[in-house]
């Protein structure tokens, strides 16, 4: 081994550039330019542009090159094993969007997962969760507080098609805001289809376009300058990114109800704040019941905090007798407002 | 209590005022008349009689919850409502409930007035295992005081109207006093509430006894030179000119020996004004006057500042203190009926004269004519506004006649206000906005400096302390402000750019940024607050431009706020 690391038996570090292997001398999601990057999942605060090699989960091939375009990528099919200077690695589903995935890492006898985001709750436009036995699990903690607990995904999908369908019966078009990755296809894959013509934005066509490339299913779609019967607008399912309201784009549809599909929405003050008509609670993130069954079913000692409410976790965890501390990563907090990464693949998208 | 909890939900979870409506109206339909009373207590704005100390509440969901003390304190950091935390926190129920809001008030809340805290923490926690979230939430709301639905009474009203088919008019006067202390929602009531309006027995010439009010007739903002006046409104004698005074517009009707007050929302306001109702025992039956119900002392010719109306206003129970110390009058503007007949169709110079007359016959109040023979003139004696506390002048047409709404069919009246203050602030929070604006930072919080500073540099110590998240020193900005309005699209997106870049912190929805952008602050009134940092409130502030030209530090001070009031 070239460089020696102060704590020896970490197999995970922080550096400026991001999280770090020292033995096998790799990256996970790295926030500046590196040589060598596994990438978690193609979210933009976590895929960056400007790594020269990437290693990513064969499901996220299509998502990732949709965002980062030409990139030197070599890819895993869940549970495969790879060999990196030594180093063991392997990617295991973490059910947040197509293709995330958690990253294993086994070395001298020492087993570190980095979760990167991952939900529990099940999702049909990805695998699930799985489990990983580990010595130390790095997790996420967005919606680390025990007021997020999430409804069923069957009754939201149920409020959602109610929402639509009244909308429609009124003739007015049902303006949906969520992420354009992962989000909009998962509600795409849960509403019923058959209430009126569905129109996304262009963010989200790219990335339904992606999802129906890596054999997801996903009902018909159209951009708004392909309906060629206006009047069917006004009972349309529209999936938009959060960044379009108040902007030109929403001329086209007339008078119309928007609502907002967010883990936040589940506090009546962010549903307020939002100013939407309606506020659906549905996330890619683990709540906390999920947090807590995810760590337990790893089986580990240490737990290293990211993201989100990450000194309630690190409290909690140590007063039930693990080991947890921190790692001040730059991943976004998939916050309440229009988050980074939704900027970064608006962007993207209008400049492909 | 499941259709109640759900009726709470759907207004909570919308923001349109149609999909409330229809929302209460389904719940009408649907209601037992026993749950429809207590409903329409709740959706009037009647407080829950019983309430358990939040101390108690607290350890209870504490107990329930099996969270340590310093999480659910978190929790509640978070959510920023002790009932919805709790609602949040718990564990998911073990058993449903069914029964009724009817039963759920009197058999079950009821009988915990009184009860010893482990009484109640106990019989609480049996009751919340029965509940889901929303449910579980409208529960320890109604228990825990502070209960409120996002609902306006007028909302209420119209649902009900909607549903019964009765005049909305006659619902509110019905309403009233459903929220009363002493008042007991019942199947009765109810029934009463919404029962068919009796026809009117005898013919034509019967007097008309409810509290019905007309519709307001309200003004159009004059903006134009006062050069143009000659030409656009002709000679000034053709007008009725009165100070345009800042209070509440109201409508004092009596018929039958009976005295209503309504707002310009008509909203009944009768209760809150006993000393107006008081005195309208000098006016003879069968009147209705529009006027500006003002705070001010007898004698007086100029009122107090709006803020202590507003005070008042807010005020739950009226003491003989407040009452002594903050008396209002309304202040005659026009005669809309007298003599039980309807004289909204004459001129009004026919109505003034009467007004006058009753005026002078009751001594009840009457605003006063300002009278000149060219407009330059009044456009000299406006500028008496600031002192006289009021907002500039009313133009009405001598020959206009008492129109509805702001149509201009009946003739026009005109409000020409004097130009708002303004002061130049820097900004120093900013939250994003609502409906169209919403994912844009568009409310902005404002400030002053608490004196000039010496320099630029001096300013920008202030700024690097902000920044590096340390306490202020001597020299600070204090907000006085709050607006959303009065930018362009395009500019509220460059300020929203700004705001992004600069951010040094946030608390929930709200950002603190770096202070670096001058805002123009144009306002209407500035009144004393000892409940604001400053001391100082403004109102109905607006942005009237960005200041690229000006640095931080040449913004204005707290003492340049004082000079304008
Ligand atoms: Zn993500
Ligand atoms: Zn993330």
């Amino acid at each position: 081994m070239a460089a020696v690391h102060a704590n020896d038996t970490d197999l995970i570090v922080l550096r400026p550039q991001g999280m770090y292997c020292p033995a096998g001398d790799f990256y996970i999601d790295p926030w500046r330019p590196v040589d060598r990057a596994v990438i978690t999942h193609a979210h933009a605060d976590h895929a960056r542009m400007g790594h020269a090699h990437y290693l990513a989960s064969r499901d996220a091939e299509h998502v990732l090159r949709s965002r980062l375009g030409a990139i030197d990528l070599q890819t895993l099919t869940y549970g495969e094993m790879i060999t990196i200077n030594g180093v063991q690695v392997s990617l295991h589903p973490a059910g947040h969007v197509l293709g995330s995935a958690q990253v294993r890492v086994a070395h001298a006898g020492r087993v570190w997962v980095a979760s990167g985001d991952y939900k529990t709750a099940p999702d049909a436009t990805c695998a699930p969760f799985e489990a990983v036995p580990c010595d130390t699990f790095i997790t996420e903690s967005t919606f680390g507080l025990p007021i997020y607990r999430w409804p069923n995904d069957a009754d939201v999908f149920a409020d959602i098609n109610a929402w639509w369908s009244a909308n429609a019966a009124q003739g007015l078009a049902s303006v949906l805001y969520c992420y354009s990755f992962g989000k909009a296809q998962r509600i795409l894959s849960g509403v019923d289809a058959s209430i009126g013509p569905i129109v996304v934005h262009g963010a989200v066509q790219v990335l339904n376009a992606a999802y129906r490339a890596s054999g997801v299913a996903l009902p018909d779609t159209q951009l708004v300058t392909d309906v060629a019967d206006k009047a069917s607008l006004k009972r349309a399912l529209v999936l938009a990114p959060p960044s379009v309201a108040g902007s030109s784009w929403m001329k086209r549809f007339g008078e119309y109800r928007d609502a907002f599909a967010s883990g936040w929405m589940l506090l009546r003050g962010a549903r307020r704040r939002r100013g939407v008509d309606r506020g659906f609670v549905l996330s890619d993130h683990a709540d906390w019941p999920g947090l807590h069954s995810a760590i337990a079913a790893t089986g580990c000692e240490q737990v290293i905090v990211t993201h989100g409410s990450v000194p309630v976790m690190v409290r909690y965890l140590e007063e039930k007798g693990l080991h947890a501390r921190a790692f001040a990563t730059e991943f976004g907090d998939d916050a309440l407002d229009d988050s980074a990464p939704e900027a970064a693949i608006t962007t993207a998208i209008v400049q492909a | 209590m499941k259709q109640f909890a759900a009726l709470f939900a759907a207004i909570d979870a919308t923001t349109s005022t149609n999909e409330k409506v229809a929302a209460l109206k389904a719940f009408y339909e649907n209601a037992p008349d026993d749950d429809a009373a207590w409903a329409t207590y709740f959706l009037a704005g009647g407080k829950p009689r019983q309430s358990i100390p939040t101390k108690v509440l607290r350890s209870a969901a504490l107990a329930a919850s099996g969270l340590p003390e310093w999480l659910f304190e978190e929790s509640y950091q978070a959510v920023g409502d002790l009932a919805e935390t709790i609602a949040l926190v718990l564990p998911p129920p073990i058993r449903d409930d069914d029964e009724s809001l009817t039963t759920w008030i009197e058999s079950r809340l009821a009988p915990m007035r009184g009860a010893t805290p482990e009484d109640a923490s106990a019989t609480l926690q049996s009751y919340w295992q029965m509940l889901d979230i929303e449910r579980r939430f409208l529960l320890t709301k109604l228990i825990g005081g502070g209960f409120r639905v996002g609902v306006s009474k007028l909302l209420v009203t119209r649902a009900l109207a909607d549903f019964s088919g009765v005049d909305a008019k006659t619902i509110a006067l019905r309403l009233m006093g459903w929220t009363d202390k002493n008042a007991q929602p019942s199947t009765a009531a109810y029934a009463a509430l919404i029962a068919p309006v009796a026809p009117a027995s005898d013919g034509a010439q019967s007097q008309r006894t409810d509290g019905a009010p007309y519709p307001f007739f309200l003004a159009h903002a004059l903006n134009e030179p006062v050069e143009k006046f000659d030409s656009l409104l002709g000679d000034p004698r053709d007008w009725i000119v009165e100070w345009k005074y800042d209070g509440i517009r109201a409508q004092l009707i009596k018929r039958g020996g009976m005295v209503w007050i309504w707002s310009r929302g008509e909203e009944l306001m009768t209760d809150r004004f006993p000393e107006i109702v008081k005195r309208a025992q000098t006016l003879p039956d069968g009147v209705v006057i529009d006027g500006e119900i003002l705070v001010m002392r007898e004698g007086d010719d100029v009122p107090q500042p709006f803020n202590l109306l507003q005070q008042r206003i807010g005020r739950k129970t009226l003491s003989k203190k407040i009452l002594a110390e903050v008396p209002v009058q309304l202040l005659a503007y026009d005669l809309l009926e007298f003599d039980s007949a309807d004289l909204r169709e004459q001129p009004l110079s026919l109505r003034r004269e009467k007004l006058e007359a009753l005026c002078a016959a009751s001594h009840w109040p009457l605003s006063t004519t300002v009278n000149a023979s060219d407009w330059a003139t009044l456009a000299q004696l406006r500028e008496e506004s600031r002192q006289r506390r009021v907002e500039g002048f009313m133009l009405k047409a001598r020959d206009s006649r008492y129109g509805s709404g702001r149509t201009k069919n009946d003739g026009t009246w005109w409000k020409w206000k004097i130009d708002p203050m303004s002061i130049d602030c820097v900004l120093i929070y900013a939250q994003a906005g609502h409906g169209r604006r919403a994912g844009l930072y568009t409310d902005y919080t404002f400030a002053v400096w608490n004196r000039a500073p010496q320099s630029a540099d001096e300013a920008q110590t202030v700024v690097a302390a902000i920044k590096a998240g340390l306490p202020p020193g001597e020299l600070q900005l204090v907000p006085f402000a709050k607006a959303y309005s009065g930018l362009t699209d395009e500019e509220f997106k460059r300020v929203d750019a700004v705001i992004r870049k600069s951010t040094v912190n946030s608390f929930g929805p709200v950002r603190s940024v770096a202070p670096s952008l001058v805002f123009e602050l144009g306002f209407e009134g500035i009144n004393l607050s000892p409940r604001h940092k400053s001391g100082i409130a403004v109102r109905f502030p607006r942005m009237l431009r960005i200041r690229d030209d000006k640095p931080i530090h040449e913004a204005d001070t707290l003492m340049s706020l004082n000079a304008l009031m």
